[in-house]
């Protein structure tokens, strides 16, 4: 049997000029989404937070890695996906994200981690679209991972607030 | 081999510009008729160094202005020339033009010529009259004076030190550069070169004679060289207009040997040499300057301390390993002062780092103070006191252009003319001092001139005439004065005919306030005024007060807080539909809830039960309800910015000693966001609250 790993495995042998990727996936209410390995600084567990006053609700607050004030954005909320509560499983993954000029540091939390795939971007396919999620903006194309679909988030979008 | 040299650009233009800043204050030094020979060199080593630069780096439209101006200079320097107040005139407007051009390189823009070009016909004509040439020409050929028989031919001999490339000079970006000169022929020795087992392959052992057939000057061969003088032995002596047998008997007498070369550089004229001069001394020296200037004495502390740390670390690690005895604890406890001891040391020895002496904002005033008093026709002098007082290098930055305005407006507003001077029995020149010294953890700067004061008439009329106060306020001269920083009072056409003083004044204390200072002024009418700006030492760190609202830490300024208190329930009056006051002795206090301005849940709300933090900004005081007071701390300032964006009512953020992130309160902010607003009468006015309630 195949895995998916051994298949992209193989893939990425025979197709190492292409414009293989790294991604590291995570679980948010079942479904689960990709970034770009090379954007992500950390991962940490959830820890308390410092709120920020009329911040809109998806910021769940500012906290400090090492020194730095890093604000932390709830992916559900930012979906609109009903919020469930933090567990021991909750992660926070600390990115690094290109808006426009600048590059910002920026956290999200998350349901789980999940993996790591090679994906080549080209096989990305569109997300459709009649798609009636409110979230469809925040994803800039989809893949299979063998039997999985894996919904590559578009950062920028995502973190622009 | 090529390199990228837009690597080295930022070194450039930053050198250039320190070395225009120098040349600037030097030509200040100079009297003509009593100039002083050092003076004068360091202006031509500076303008020397932008010359040789600009040059390598391809800026030839400033390397081909700077060559003018050097010329001028080398002909004043070895005394052909006499200095007039002409010349420095020129020469300063020179150093403006050429910050133009460099400032518009760096930004990587074209530059615009025309300033340049008429200033160095201006140069040429200076130039044109001694050279008895043809003056004024305007192609770029002219700039190199000719000289009678036209066409001369140069042997040059040049035996480069074998570690010539290490120095990064090519010989053959030199050759090409004699080929441009004229007619060149070359001849290479290579007896030097050693066997292939020695050859060093980034040495140099190769030597050239070279004849050069040009209508150009020896300066010119002279410049080609001069940056590898000291990495190689070179002659230039002159052939004479000779082309022809005596040419090839030279060539064929030397059969080139090293010593044959030596002999060829003896016998050579003494006025043929490549002139030694302090031009290539001064710019190694220059290349030395980076950007980051430390005094040395402020590492030796820093590394002395961090010794000190490194004891303390050793101890408590020492005591950590033993077991935990009563003794032990009492050490331990000494070693933990004694760490706190030698990280607060730490602290402010690197907070000094970037302190920078004033004199950096200071430096500038010299050359504003004659431009405006020539134009002004005024006589001024400009005293500097407290020069090494030093000041965070954020601060110095912003303080300049309140800085500036204000002296101009001393210069302006506040000095008489000579006649008047004279006819109020005053000294003719006029004084301006900017003074800097330290109080407290502040630093102050004063800005005083013996001029004619502030018109208290004028300007309490109009006040009245701007509605800025009513006809019957009875206002102290004080007061009045502190008018000029109102909003209203300005606007440069109303007030130009009026002292003058207040134009764009508000603008200035807003900036000074954008960085946690305050300015004043005080005057006395036929005296002259005084401009007091008082500001922090660094925009890093703050004293803060922590107080708790809620669950939420967040930190007040100490700077802003005049009182806390408990609020006096009968005391306390409502305005409107929903603002609480608070009657303070004679005055009413709004009293801000920050737990609704902030939007948090699960503060304390009624007012017995909770405190109320005093504060002032901008001349309001505000009473902001906080649950606790929590204690006092330095606390180092975070943006909050870098990572996501301006938060109204908060200023920045900081993490306390637990590792949490902690808000830092805006004052002027929280006032805004509140909906209180300042006109320009101490009035409160309380407008709607609609913003606050839609949040």
């Amino acid at each position: 049997m195949i895995t998916p790993q051994d298949d992209l495995h193989n893939k990425l042998t025979l197709e190492q000029d292409q414009d293989v990727k790294q991604f590291l996936t995570f679980i948010m209410a079942d479904e689960e989404y990709g970034v770009d390995i090379l954007t992500v600084q950390e991962i940490r567990s959830w820890e308390e937070i410092t709120v920020i006053p009329n911040a809109p609700d998806f910021v769940k607050g500012v906290i400090n890695l090492r020194g730095t004030i890093v604000p932390i954005i709830d992916l559900r909320r930012r979906f609109a996906i009903p919020a469930i509560e933090y567990g021991p499983l909750t992660v926070v993954i600390v990115l690094k994200v290109k808006l426009e000029s600048t590059s910002k540091i920026m956290g999200i939390v998350v349901d789980a981690v999940s993996d790591v795939y090679s994906i080549a971007e080209h096989e990305a396919k569109a997300v459709p679209h009649l798609s009636d999620s409110e979230h469809a903006q925040f994803v800039a194309g989809l893949v299979n991972v063998g039997e999985k679909m894996v919904a590559l988030l578009d950062l920028e979008k995502t973190m622009d607030i | 081999m090529s390199i990228d040299l837009s690597q080295f650009f930022e070194v450039f233009f930053e050198e250039s510009f320190e070395g225009l800043d120098a040349m600037e204050a030097e030509l200040l030094n100079l009297v003509p008729g009593e100039e002083d020979l050092e003076t004068i060199n360091t202006i031509f080593r500076a303008a020397h160094s932008i010359k040789g630069g600009s040059g390598t780096f391809g800026f030839t439209s400033v390397a081909d202005f700077t060559h003018v101006l050097e010329t001028l200079l080398d002909q004043i320097r070895e005394g052909s020339r006499d200095l007039t107040a002409e010349h420095v005139n020129l020469l300063l407007k020179s150093v403006d033009c050429l910050r133009a051009l460099l400032r518009s390189l760096q930004a990587e823009q074209q530059p615009d010529l025309a300033e340049a070009d008429e200033l160095r016909i201006k140069f040429e004509e200076i130039l044109g009259m001694r050279a008895a040439t043809k003056a004024a020409a305007s192609d770029t050929d002219s700039e190199e004076p000719v000289t009678e028989s036209s066409r001369n031919t140069f042997q040059i001999d040049f035996k480069p030190h074998h570690h010539l490339f290490k120095t990064g000079n090519e010989p053959l970006y030199m050759i090409s550069e004699l080929a441009e000169l004229g007619d060149l022929e070359t001849q290479a020795f290579q007896d030097d070169v050693p066997d292939i087992t020695d050859f060093a392959p980034e040495e140099c052992f190769l030597s050239w004679r070279f004849f050069l057939t040009t209508d150009k000057e020896q300066s010119c061969i002279e410049e080609i060289f001069e940056w590898v003088e000291d990495d190689a032995d070179i002659t230039i002596t002159l052939c004479g207009g000779l082309f022809g047998d005596e040419l090839e008997e030279t060539k064929v007498a030397q059969a080139a040997t090293d010593t044959e070369i030596k002999e060829a550089e003896t016998a050579a004229k003494p006025t043929a040499e490549v002139k030694k001069s302090a031009p290539v001394k001064s710019a190694a020296a220059n290349t030395e300057s980076t950007s980051i200037r430390v005094g040395i004495d402020k590492v030796d502390s820093l590394i002395n301390m961090v010794g000190e740390l490194v004891i303390t670390q050793a101890m408590l690690s020492q005591l950590g390993e033993q077991e935990i005895t009563e003794a032990t604890i009492a050490s331990l406890q000494e070693g933990l002062a004694q760490l706190a001891h030698n990280t607060r040391d730490l602290q402010e020895n690197v907070m000094r780092i970037r302190m920078l002496p004033i004199s950096f904002v200071f430096s500038r005033f010299p050359r504003l103070v004659r431009d405006i008093s020539q134009k002004l026709d005024k006589q001024v002098e400009l005293k500097l006191l407290g020069e090494q007082t030093e000041l965070d290098k954020t601060v110095m930055e912003k303080i300049s252009d309140p800085m500036v305005h204000l002296v101009r407006n001393s210069l302006d507003h506040g000095l008489e003319t000579v006649e008047k001077r004279v006819a109020a029995g005053k000294d003719p020149v006029g004084t301006v001092t900017l003074n800097a010294f330290h109080q407290g953890g502040n630093i102050v700067i004063e800005i005083m001139d013996d001029g004619q004061g502030l018109n208290t008439t004028k300007i309490r009329e109009k006040a009245i005439k701007n509605g800025l106060i009513s006809e019957s306020d009875d206002l102290s001269d004080n007061e009045i004065n502190e008018l000029i920083f109102l909003p209203g009072f300005s606007t440069a056409d109303q007030v130009s005919d009026l002292s003058g003083r207040g134009v764009g004044m508000d603008v200035v204390r807003r900036n000074i306030e954008a960085l946690s200072g305050s300015v004043e002024v005080s005057s006395a009418p036929g005296v002259g005024s005084t401009f007091t700006i008082r500001l922090p030492l660094t925009l890093a760190i703050l004293d803060g007060q922590l107080v708790r609202i809620a669950e939420h830490t967040y930190i007040i300024p100490l700077i802003s807080i005049i009182e806390s208190l408990q609020i006096d329930i009968s005391k306390v009056s409502r305005v409107g539909k929903d603002l609480d006051v608070l009657r303070l002795r004679d005055e009413y206090i709004p009293i801000l809830r920050l737990y609704t301005i902030f939007n948090h849940q699960g503060a304390i709300e009624t007012l017995d039960k909770t405190l109320l933090v005093v504060v002032e900004s901008d001349n309001q005081k505000v009473g902001l309800l906080v649950d606790d007071l929590l204690s006092q701390q330095q606390v180092v300032i975070k943006s909050l910015e870098a990572n996501y964006q301006k938060v109204d009512g908060v200023s920045g953020a900081t993490i306390l000693g637990d590792g949490r992130v902690s808000l830092i309160v805006d004052i002027s902010g929280l006032i805004k966001l509140s909906g209180l607003k300042k006109p320009g009468s101490q009035e409160l006015i309380i407008e709607s609250k609609a913003s606050l309630e839609a949040s």
